[in-house]
């Protein structure tokens, strides 16, 4: 316990608690983020009302604008949406939908290329070749393409009655292949310096195994760069998902993300029922803006190039 | 540099490879081609007489082949949804989504490059902190936002630009314009601006870090020590040195504009391919999906080829190798 107050402590004095305490935007970003991950974890106990409840829903409460509107009924904070569920309640679990596809993508991808980017620095030789070709091919494409194909190949090879509930794993993968080649080529750059010295050539001569080296002692000495890299690409990660759900490519109304909310407001935006859509995407906006500051902030506290 | 013009060319063929074997396999692995040309009401013989004449009779390597053969010059069959050539489709959508992918580049260009030479020669000022809170806004909100928010404005409240279509075309042989019109232009206006949000600000905060760390090198500090003026120093000496990645990062985007075309397409009904390939994957249209991948694989080929070409007339060093 006393051990965990002195870690405590040390982070706290460490230059990375300071510059965080000297930069107000960083520090509201950061309150912001925590705020809204909340309200998504705990949707189901904080949540006015429950939107996936049909015995709750009355249809004659479709569309009510937010309070501040005339028309509007004071239990429905931010107004209902086509179906009559509440807006405020239907965006605290699209965003869990949201923030779990979004963590969930980039901690596939990182495995991914952190594993493919090991291999190809340690092995080197063809090995390396093959994989970099791999990924130098794949980022000839932007990975909102790749995603947005393997995505549609994926929608319409399912038989169709799993393609509801698969949606959820199908996105993950989806975004997750598309973007592992940033993870690769920075572990790839790493371990290729890591490996020459001599902590992993003593490791070696103790017959420790090629994978233990990769594992317990090269990967610890490269994964700074790939956390602030996976912080970056959450904000992306969420955005690429957001993208695909809008399109009707990514999660499906049963089990709506922000984008999906925001798909089926679009409809009713001619009719000047701007709440049902952009309310969603207000929230997008900031779940993504708050991931995106925090993320920025590291890579510039990190990145010794600009001190 | 010949050698760097061979690894290239490698390259090309490697993802032209690649891609057409993708291409191949959504085209002959995914759809039967028999039963979406028949229907499932035809004779055994009917459709045994169909297979030969496909060539779906020979090995999966020769069919792979004249895939090859056949898309080489543009033969990529008949769309499953409504039975027109595939590349007829294609070259219908090709202008209305090439427009809107160049306005935004010009306008991400023109804008976000003063844009980011001021934020990083005066990066204390307001002006400077909000355009670069701005940016930061900009790379955050997806296209689909951007575009609900100006058809709420200019469409629904002001009631002063069209929320759909391409307004009123010319024609110029096989290429359709919308820029010789009022209407055209008109319609262009919103879906060009949300399509170049996300460039301007990749753009302006490209510059603005390439600018902020060429300021600092020796040769910015010797040109100052010379007397030149901050206008020659900065323009031209730092400038100049700042714009090499912006020139990639321009040409990898005019990719990533055709990809995010998509999406303002979907939104301002925008008759593009866009619009194409999402119809193709609601009705499974496996030859226009086929097509639409080698087409977009081409095209990024060739822009980034291209991209290495100026790079190589711009950067005396990389000739000089």
């Amino acid at each position: 316990m006393s051990q965990l107050v002195l870690r405590l402590k040390a982070f706290g004095n460490s230059e990375l608690a300071w510059r965080f305490r000297n930069s107000p935007p960083v520090i509201f970003a950061a309150v912001v983020l925590i705020v809204l991950v909340f309200c998504a974890a705990a949707a189901s106990l904080i949540a006015p009302h429950n939107p996936f409840d049909p015995a709750t829903l009355n249809i004659m409460d479709a569309r009510l604008p937010p309070v501040w509107i005339d028309g509007s009924s004071s239990t429905y904070l931010l107004g209902t949406d086509e179906q009559g569920r509440d807006l405020l309640s239907t965006i605290f679990y699209g965003m869990r939908v949201s923030i779990l596809v979004g963590i969930a993508a980039v901690a596939f991808s990182m495995t991914i290329g952190v594993a493919l980017g090991l291999i190809a620095g340690y092995l080197g030789g063809w090995v390396d070749t093959v994989i970099m070709r791999l990924g130098d091919i794949q980022l000839s494409f932007p990975t909102i393409m790749i995603a947005f194909f393997i995505d549609g190949v994926a929608k319409i090879v399912m038989p169709i009655g799993m393609r509801e509930e698969m949606r959820f794993y199908v996105v993950i993968l989806a975004i997750g292949v598309a973007d592992w080649v940033q993870f690769a080529r920075t572990v790839r750059a790493a371990t290729m310096i890591e490996r020459r010295k001599d902590y992993v050539a003593a490791a070696r001569i103790s017959e420790v195994s090629g994978v233990r080296i990769l594992l317990a002692h090269i990967l610890p000495n490269t994964i700074g760069p790939v956390l602030v890299l996976a912080t970056l690409g959450l904000g992306v990660a969420i955005l690429t998902e957001a993208i695909l759900s809008f399109l009707g490519l990514g999660m499906p109304p049963s089990q709506p993300s922000l984008g999906t909310l925001i798909r089926a407001g679009n409809d009713l935006l001619l009719s000047g029922e701007w709440w049902i859509s952009l309310f969603p995407g207000a929230a997008l906006v900031l779940l993504v803006l708050a991931v995106n500051i925090v993320g920025d902030w590291l890579r510039d506290v990190l990145n010794p190039r600009l001190r | 540099m010949i050698s760097l013009l061979a690894t290239r060319l490698t390259s090309v063929i490697l993802v032209m490879l690649v891609v057409s074997a993708l291409s191949f396999s959504i085209f002959n692995f995914l759809g039967d081609p028999v039963n979406n040309i028949l229907g499932v009401n035809a004779t055994l013989a009917q459709r045994e007489e169909l297979r030969v004449a496909l060539g779906l009779d020979q090995s999966t390597f020769v069919q792979f082949w004249r895939f090859v053969e056949r898309a080489v010059v543009g033969d990529f069959g008949v769309s499953y949804r409504n039975r027109q050539p595939v590349v007829d489709l294609i070259l219908a959508r090709l202008p209305a989504t090439l427009e809107l992918v160049m306005c935004a580049t010009v306008i991400a260009l023109a804008v976000g490059i003063p844009m980011g030479v001021y934020t990083a020669l005066k990066p204390r000022g307001l002006l400077s902190r909000s355009l670069q809170f701005g940016s930061l806004l900009g790379i955050s909100m997806p296209q689909f936002l951007i575009g609900m928010l100006l058809i709420l404005v200019f469409s629904v409240e002001l009631r002063w630009l069209s929320a759909f279509g391409r307004g009123e075309v010319v024609k110029l042989g096989w290429w359709t314009t919308g820029m010789l019109t009022t209407s055209g232009l008109k319609a262009l206006i919103m879906p060009t601006i949300t399509l170049a949000v996300f460039q301007v600000s990749m753009i302006m905060r490209l510059v603005r870090g390439e600018m902020l760390e060429v300021v600092r090198t020796d040769f910015v500090k010797f040109a100052r020590a010379r007397g030149l003026s901050d206008r020659a120093v900065y323009l031209t000496h730092a400038l100049r040195n700042s714009l090499l990645p912006v020139i990639t990062i321009t040409g990898l985007q005019i990719g990533s504009l055709i990809a995010f075309a998509i999406v303002v397409e979907a939104v301002f009904q925008w008759p593009g391919m866009g619009m194409l390939i999402l119809q193709a994957i609601e009705f499974a249209d496996f030859p226009v999906m086929a097509a639409y991948l080698a087409f977009v694989g081409f095209s990024f080929v060739t822009i980034n080829l291209i991209v290495d070409l100026i790079y190589l007339a711009v950067d005396p060093r990389l000739r000089a190798k």
